[in-house]
């Protein structure tokens, strides 16, 4: 039977992991291929590596930090951050990553994922979804450009037509929830997770393995964190024997 | 132990040279159809469509040295797509022939479970293997063998339905999972299949 996976992931910046509460006020969390090593060395099940890189200068060297991190990493590697073309995914995937994820662009033209998924298959195509409850209430919205801009356009609804165009699974993050340790959007990611068919994982707001418990019973398929692991307060190993204990099946 | 690795123009190559590089190998690409037919060991790996990859690899002038080589049972391996390539052909590419080294078709991953199947999936080796061990391994396919092809080896693994998680026969060994990509587990295996004679 195929496992729920739990992905740590890393916010990259010229060559460090950071971290920051939704996207802003950014602060120093290690080298990242050094954990990489500890967290496929404690039980994660593929890492997710996302550039938030602002210059070109820093998209080099997040290249640089691909290949370091994938001759040490013997697990799946997913990298987003800045993938605007063909060209930009297949620097990715030959320094090392097997798969890559892109946000803004593909929103912006979807296009994008079509092409990605001629060239590379599908099982390499991962939508970041980025969304916010809407302001006036029903639903959610696309959220684009690290939060900055509320799109109006429909989650749901992008989320199913990204799969149809090429997107062989959607890495889903709440905005509302990202950085607040208040636990995943629930019900955002029970939604997304009913609307499409590829494997969902969702991101944003984890803070306890009951939160990522929470997650896999509302539909999801994986859940993604970066906080609780960093901090060291708890172990990728520890978080998957407290699923394991609710009944969730894992890789153990 | 040199290993020459097919480049299929996808896109996993960097996993597949680095997971090769920590079970001990040194892999370098082959360049021509005499690499295919000499190289002590080769690994056919494989992501994207059917239909391209093997349109690639006769664009390459590799088609009919890899069908020499696997019917001479030359220690090969295949890697996911290296697989299903090494089948009659695959649903995903009606027409497009594979190289018919394994009976039958890939098909596509039954509805109502995820697809593509991405992530870890339990591995059960038949009583015939000597390569495979049971233990989790890494997959990225919505594609799948689903007969036991006669004169190999067989594991398996359910995803949906049950399907050819790999095969072997002597050292050639075919996986429809990521050994490259599949922890400590994977590694072994390698190292297990670079050993083997």
């Amino acid at each position: 039977m195929l496992t729920r996976r739990v992905i740590p992931c890393l916010d990259v910046r010229d060559g460090r992991v950071v971290k920051g509460v939704r996207f802003q006020g950014l602060r120093d969390a290690g080298d990242p291929v050094e954990q990489a090593a500890r967290y496929e060395a404690q039980g994660a099940d593929e890492l997710v590596i996302l550039d938030v890189s602002a210059t070109d200068e820093g998209r080099a060297t997040a290249i640089r930090t691909v290949e370091a991190v994938r001759a040490v990493l013997g697990i799946p590697l997913t990298v987003g951050g800045g993938v605007r073309e063909v060209e930009d995914a297949r620097r990715l995937l030959e320094a090392g990553a097997d798969k890559v994820s892109t946000n803004t662009a593909a929103v912006r033209r979807p296009a994008l994922l079509a092409e990605l998924a001629e060239r590379f298959g599908r099982q390499c195509v991962v939508l970041a979804l980025d969304a916010a409850a809407r302001l006036d209430g029903g639903g959610w919205e696309v959220v684009v450009r690290a939060g900055k801009e509320r799109t109006g356009q429909d989650a749901l609804a992008w989320a199913v037509e990204a799969t149809t165009l090429g997107a062989g699974e959607i890495l889903l993050t709440s905005w509302d929830r990202d950085g607040t340790g208040l636990g995943y959007d629930l019900p955002l990611t029970s939604a997304i997770a009913q609307a499409v068919t590829v494997p969902v994982i969702a991101s944003g707001g984890a803070a306890s393995a009951a939160h990522l418990a929470a997650a896999l019973h509302a539909g999801a398929d994986a859940v993604l964190a970066a906080t609780i692991f960093h901090d060291g307060h708890t172990t990728v190993g520890a978080v998957k024997d407290a699923l394991a204990a609710l009944g969730l099946e894992l890789r153990r | 132990m040199r290993v020459h690795v097919v480049s299929t123009g996808a896109a996993n190559l960097a996993s597949v040279l680095a997971g090769l590089r920590r079970a001990g190998a040194e892999p370098g690409l082959v360049v021509g159809a005499d690499d295919v037919l000499q190289a002590e060991r080769l690994v056919l790996p494989g992501v994207g469509a059917f239909g391209a990859a093997a349109t690639s690899l006769q664009a390459a002038g590799l088609w009919s040295a890899l069908q020499e080589r696997l019917n001479a049972g030359r220690p090969t391996l295949g890697i996911c797509l290296g697989l299903q390539l090494w089948a009659e052909g695959s649903e995903e590419s009606p027409g497009v022939s594979g190289l018919g080294v394994l009976p039958g078709l890939a098909k596509r991953l039954p509805d109502g479970v995820r697809v593509p199947q991405l992530g870890w999936n339990w591995v059960e080796p038949g009583r015939n293997c000597q390569l495979l061990q049971p233990g989790y391994a890494s997959y990225a396919n919505s594609y799948a063998l689903r007969e036991a092809p006669e004169g190999w080896a067989a594991a398996w693994t359910t995803h949906g339905e049950p399907f050819i998680a790999a095969v072997e026969r002597g050292a050639q060994l075919a996986c429809q999972f990521h050994p490259e990509l599949s922890g400590p587990w994977g590694q072994a295996l390698l190292t297990r299949w670079l050993g083997a004679r």
